[in-house]
């Protein structure tokens, strides 16, 4: 494999890891705030329909985008209502709400287009274009740096760079506000939070908030970023990979970062089965690189690959004790 | 009154439940200009008003009822198995091998092979999350979704390269020998004289029942039953107790599994005849709806994978006779799931207080809580 | 007498820091609190006494704004005061110290303090303010803790002081600890009780809430007796004694000691040798402990709890690994591998009261005559043949013990979670006494446990006993130790400090042994 084909790659697996690491940080608020959501693929669905449909009636992705924003949140409001307001289980309430969306989304995308469930496809102002880096040309001519800084960093739709942008920005927000503080500690013992006068139910709304909006970036990118349009079942377990991704993070966010670089790699490998076998010198069938990122997911959470330590009341509705 | 009394609570939640979620499939319904009376039509006279109706609804609660059970046991072990797609397609693959590798010269024989063969395949790929689980404590939940795409994969891959016969284009198994043929309800002397025409129904639905019936004895009746429970409810008293907690994760996966795996002697082998790709189509799915919905238990699971096979043939002639996608009978599983699984507690709530209310009108003295 | 508070708060006229008037609350059918009012002076340690369920918890929870009272008033400084939220009751200058902490184990002493009380949307500024004020805090009250210390690295005490200085950071005036000694050594406890007496010094109001009486003797002004969700007597505590405190708590005149017959120790059944236990941290629960009992012998480990006895009980229970020697009956047991598990125990004829009947005792969702077979379900009566159990036989099992163990009410089908405390007791004492074990292993027998029943389970044991069966008790109350015991172990720190007779033995003397003093 050449450097070309390698960066190639690499441009792949970045654009293939934007989604990924979306939803994954959206269940980072979640998660550390101690509410369980497997309901990020359903989320990023939604979204992909909603913001692909909005950009191909109002032809603006912008609008889309916001679409596909309130489409998630509507999801991530439902799934908090369940999960905090009437402490149901929170499992159950994100396999449910898959389901839903599931279904619902290619009903609406039936119902306004009839083509089978798809959005037209996108092009023009209703798709994402592609930003280039400042001084691209110029750079190109750095030797091994400068390809990779036009080819793979440059040239990616805005939310690729809104994405790891988010990275730090999670970071800060986590370890060096006090919303961060109340954050994590809601997520390891509510009592604390709650004894200290400052409410749990506010606070895991708001992460659940957050998680929606995430989720809904990444599903907007799905549909008007990465693809031109909405496809049935398009996030293909995406989301699920993103929660695999979190626990191999072990919910901190540049590790996040890391982690769904690699599985977006493996996605992107895929699609080159002859640059899998031209590097391993026999053919790998398709279906079993398709299954690969899964395969890693399994292998993550065997604990084979260290082993995860989840915030503590993950996944527990808080009830003050009598 | 704070609690509700145990009737309620078993029959009451479930039918509120599902109006609940009827009520908002209706709105969604209205929502893309449809008329959700005339669905409801379409559906009713399409699954219940005649015997070919019903020869679907009880083709499809047949496999609802296998997926349902795998679903409940796995619950009642603690065990949220949401793998019933991959470990039913497995199953498939099973039921294929079996009836493909020999001759078989009649169905009372092929059945039970077949069954073994369905079961083993679907406790086999239940096995890998079962002891990541129970040795290394990996969720459950995220490794059977995970096993369900590699299952997708892995049938395909066996489909095409494996099973198909050379010159065919579809990936596809070969048919089976005419000797593993499943009789239909339209098949079964006395039964014919209801069933006039023919019916996707088969033998298999007296397998199912079989199977809901065993599945009672298991977990009321007999120890390992008992351990079961008692480790799905409290997993540290189980270890004080001496319950195995591997054995019992073990287990009651590979029950599951098996359960979900038996699903395909009812579609693959009673209908299909042959190995299809996604030959399950949801099924798996719906057994975790159907397990909610019938509380988590077999009685519950009969009745609940009935309403399902309604759903499901309903939706399906919803889809030949309007122009509402077929994708409405997803929704309605999953708004099910929701209101059964999740928002338990507000259905609760809500008739909590309208008992309170009905109760508040005579001057009957409250009733302390149960 | 308290002046002009550090923070500025008005001084009235009024003596009381708090004054609760006809304060009631309801849960449904149940009255938690009836009409019940106290005084409470300034600049006082005020204790409140009362059994399980009397009502003490729901009191403070209302103090501290996680319930509104259904009808009553509540006057801090003599100013009527509402609180319907934990933010005000910290605006009204109530701190509390909860039994169970409320502490986040991975975050630093800083952290936990400043968490709900940071100075602006940044942390940084937040955490050296606290910084400073902790160091001060810590040098006017003894409350020595490092402020960057990870909690969960923290012995129990130190725990407890970081939150004594969390409530302080929020400049509460008064106080209210919630049986703060159960989890701490009498050294501990001593070092606390000087913190408060300096607490008091300095014009603050505290409000013990604890069950033991001792304590209440030794440390408050006054003492208010709820029995039952009323307040029953506030007395001073220079003006009575634990006799008359026990007997307004229950209502009747109390025997503090079990009535029982010298003890007829016959052979060796037990026999325990450098029994050793590492946990999953590479900590070091028990240290090699070596004892023996005998049939016919309550033999008592005293001790506070987290000092191995939790270890000992999962060893010889079937539930933990451990390496060393124990045999039973002249058979050694397998301690570490394959058939160390709670089948093989009740197999060699060992019977356990688990220490925490609700989370391992029994399983609360089941009804009481399923948990009579928990544990024993393999049992050949309780089977109609190699595949079916016999559900019926089990049930007739269960209203034959519910009626001998006089467990109220006598329903099989309820349950578990529907009894109290006190007979789901019962229904664990019967269902293992009852299985005429050789060696009963009891943990924490009557925690949480109504003093009726108490004394009924004291009996049970000691008429095991008394038929040659050998009984090994662990509690962390001292009197049930001295009162059951034939022969007294007392455990600290993964080792046995020493063995006592009971009869020739005072809590000073095991005091100082589960403290670590070599005796």
């Amino acid at each position: 494999m050449d450097y070309a084909t390698f960066l190639q790659i690499f441009d792949t697996a970045l654009r293939f890891a934007t989604p990924l690491l979306l939803a994954c940080l959206a269940g980072l608020y979640s998660e550390r705030a101690g509410i369980f959501d497997i309901g990020l693929e359903g989320k990023m669905l939604m979204a992909a329909m909603a913001s692909a449909a909005v950009a191909a009636l109002t032809g603006s992705v912008w609008i889309g985008l916001l679409a596909g924003i309130v489409g998630s949140l509507v999801f991530a409001a439902v799934h908090g209502l369940a999960s905090i307001t009437f402490r149901g289980n929170q499992l159950i309430s994100g396999v449910a709400l898959n389901f839903v969306a599931a279904g619902i989304t290619v009903l609406v995308a039936q119902t306004l287009f009839q083509q089978g469930g798809r959005t037209p496809p996108l092009s023009g102002a209703a798709r994402f274009q592609p930003v280039h880096l400042p001084f691209v040309e110029a750079i190109r001519e750095v030797p091994v740096i400068g390809p990779f800084y036009a080819d793979v960093l440059s040239g990616h739709t805005i939310l690729v760079y809104v994405a790891l942008a988010l990275v730090p920005a999670t970071w800060w927000l986590l370890y060096r506000t006090r919303f961060g503080l109340r954050l994590r500690a809601v997520g390891e013992n509510p009592a604390s939070v709650d004894t200290a006068g400052v409410s749990v139910i506010r606070l895991r709304f708001t992460a659940v908030a957050i998680t929606g909006l995430l989720c809904g970036l990444a599903g907007a990118y799905m549909s008007t970023g990465l693809q031109a349009g909405f496809g049935r079942e398009m996030t293909a377990g995406r989301g699920y990979i993103a929660l695999a991704a979190l626990i191999f993070a072990n919910w901190k966010p540049w590790a996040a970062l890391w982690a769904t670089l690699l599985f977006g790699f493996f996605q992107a490998l895929a699609l080159r089965p002859d640059v899998v076998q031209a590097v391993l010198r026999f053919p790998v069938p398709v279906p079993v690189l398709d299954a690969l990122p899964y395969v890693l997911t399994v292998i993550v959470l065997a604990g084979l690959i260290g082993k995860p330590s989840p915030p503590r009341a993950g996944g527990e509705p808080y009830v003050k004790e009598r | 009154m704070d609690k509700l009394p145990r009737w309620a609570d078993l029959a009451l939640v479930p039918l509120i439940s599902l109006l609940l979620a009827a009520a908002v499939s209706a709105v969604v319904l209205l929502a893309i200009g449809q008329s959700p009376s005339q669905a409801l039509w379409v559906m009713v006279e399409g699954a219940l008003l005649s015997p070919y109706g019903w020869g679907y609804t009880l083709y499809y609660a047949t496999s609802f009822m296998f997926t349902g059970l795998a679903v409940v046991v796995a619950f009642h072990g603690g065990l949220f198995n949401i793998g019933g797609e991959g470990q039913a397609q497995l199953g498939g693959l099973g039921v294929a091998l079996v009836c493909l590798s020999l001759p078989w010269p009649h169905w009372t024989l092929a059945l039970p092979a077949a069954i073994l063969g369905a079961a083993l395949f679907g406790a086999a790929w239940a096995a890998i999350p079962a002891w990541l689980q129970a040795r290394r404590g990996s969720h459950i939940v995220i490794t059977t979704i995970m096993f369900n795409y590699i299952a997708a994969a892995l049938m395909i891959y066996v489909l095409v390269e494996v099973l198909k016969p050379a010159g065919q284009m579809d990936p596809a198994s070969a048919r089976f020998p005419p000797g593993t043929n499943l009789p239909t309800l339209h098949e079964i002397p006395g039964l014919s004289l209801i069933f006039t025409k023919q019916v996707p129904a088969n033998v298999s639905l007296f397998v199912a029942l079989a199977a809901c019936f065993g599945v009672w004895v298991l977990m009321w009746r007999t120890r390992l039953g008992y351990e079961i429970r008692a480790f799905g409810k409290q997993p540290a008293a189980a270890r004080y107790a001496g319950i195995s907690a591997f054995k019992v994760t073990m287990i009651a996966m590979l029950i599951s599994g098996a359960l979900s795996g038996m699903m395909a002697i009812n579609n693959v082998m009673g209908e299909s005849e042959r190995l299809l790709q996604n030959a399950s189509e949801g099924a798996g799915f719906i057994g975790i709806a159907v397990a909610l919905m019938g509380r988590n238990h077999p009685v519950g699971v009969f009745l609940a994978a009935l309403l399902f096979g309604f759903l499901y043939q309903g939706g399906a002639e919803l889809g030949l006779w309007t122009s509402i996608p077929i994708e409405l009978r997803t929704v309605v599983q999953g708004l099910v799931i929701l209101f059964t699984g999740a928002l338990d507690q507000m259905v609760r709530m809500l008739l909590v207080r309208l008992i309170r209310t009905s109760r508040s009108r005579t001057p009957a003295q409250a009733q302390g809580g149960m | 007498m308290a002046g002009q508070t550090p923070s500025g708060r008005q001084e009235t006229a009024a003596p009381f820091a708090i004054e609760l008037k006809g304060i009631s609350k309801a849960f449904g059918p149940v009255q938690a609190n009836k009409d019940i009012s106290i005084q409470v002076a300034h600049g006082s340690i005020h204790g409140i006494i009362g059994e399980n369920g009397a009502g003490k918890s729901t009191l403070m929870s209302i103090l501290y704004g996680f319930y509104r009272a259904d009808s009553g008033v509540i006057e801090i400084n003599g100013r009527p005061t509402t609180i319907p939220d934990s933010q005000s009751a910290i605006r009204a200058g109530i701190g509390m110290v909860f039994q169970h902490f409320k502490l986040v184990q991975n975050f630093t002493v800083l952290e936990n303090v400043v968490l709900g009380a940071e100075d602006g949307a940044l942390l940084g500024p937040s955490l050296t303010k606290a910084r400073r004020v902790l160091a001060d805090l810590s040098r006017e009250y003894e409350l020595d803790v490092d402020p960057d210390a990870v909690v969960e690295d923290l012995s129990v005490g130190h725990q407890q002081r970081v939150e004594i200085l969390k409530a302080l950071y929020r400049q509460a005036e008064i106080l209210i600890l919630d049986e703060p000694t159960g989890v701490l050594t009498p050294d501990e406890a001593d070092h606390l009780f000087r913190i408060l007496r300096g607490l008091k010094d300095q014009g603050k109001t505290v409000i013990l809430i604890t069950h033991k009486l001792r304590e209440i003797m030794e440390i408050t002004d006054a003492v208010s007796v709820m029995r039952r969700g009323t307040m029953v007597a506030t007395v001073k505590t220079a003006e009575t004694s634990p006799e008359a405190l026990a007997e307004l708590m229950v209502g009747r005149k109390v025997l503090l000691h079990v009535h029982k017959g010298p003890a007829n120790p016959g052979r060796n059944v037990l026999s325990v040798e450098n029994l050793r236990v590492v946990d999953e941290a590479k900590v070091e629960r028990l240290r090699g402990i070596s004892f023996d009992i005998r049939a016919g012998e309550i033999l008592g480990i005293a001790g506070v709890a987290g000092n191995g006895q939790s270890e000992l009980l999962e060893v010889l229970g079937g539930f933990g690994r451990a390496t060393g020697r124990v045999v039973l009956n002249g058979t050694e047991l397998d301690i570490s591998g394959r058939a160390s598990d709670g089948q093989s125990r009740r197999a060699a004829g060992i019977a356990h009261v688990p220490e925490d009947r609700q989370r391992l005792g029994l399983i609360m969702d089941f009804t009481a005559w399923e948990n009579v077979a928990f544990g024993y379900h393999h049992a050949p009566e309780y089977q109609r043949n190699a595949a079916l159990m016999d559900n019926d036989a089990i049930r007739a099992d269960c209203a034959g013990k519910m009626q001998r163990f006089d467990v109220r009410p006598p329903l099989p089908e309820l349950p578990a979670k529907s009894f109290s405390g006190g007979n789901q007791q019962k229904i664990v004492v019967a269902r293992e006494i009852e299985r005429n074990p050789d060696l009963l292993l009891v943990g924490q027998p009557t925690r949480g446990v109504d003093i009726g029943a108490i004394e009924f389970i004291h009996k049970q044991i000691v008429a095991l006993r008394d038929a040659g069966k050998a009984v090994l008790l662990v509690s962390v109350e001292l009197d049930e130790i001295l009162s059951l015991s034939d022969r007294i172990a007392v455990m600290f720190d993964g080792r046995i400090m020493g063995f006592r007779d009971p009869a020739q033995t005072n809590e000073r003397e095991l005091g100082l042994l589960m403290a670590g003093v070599e005796g």
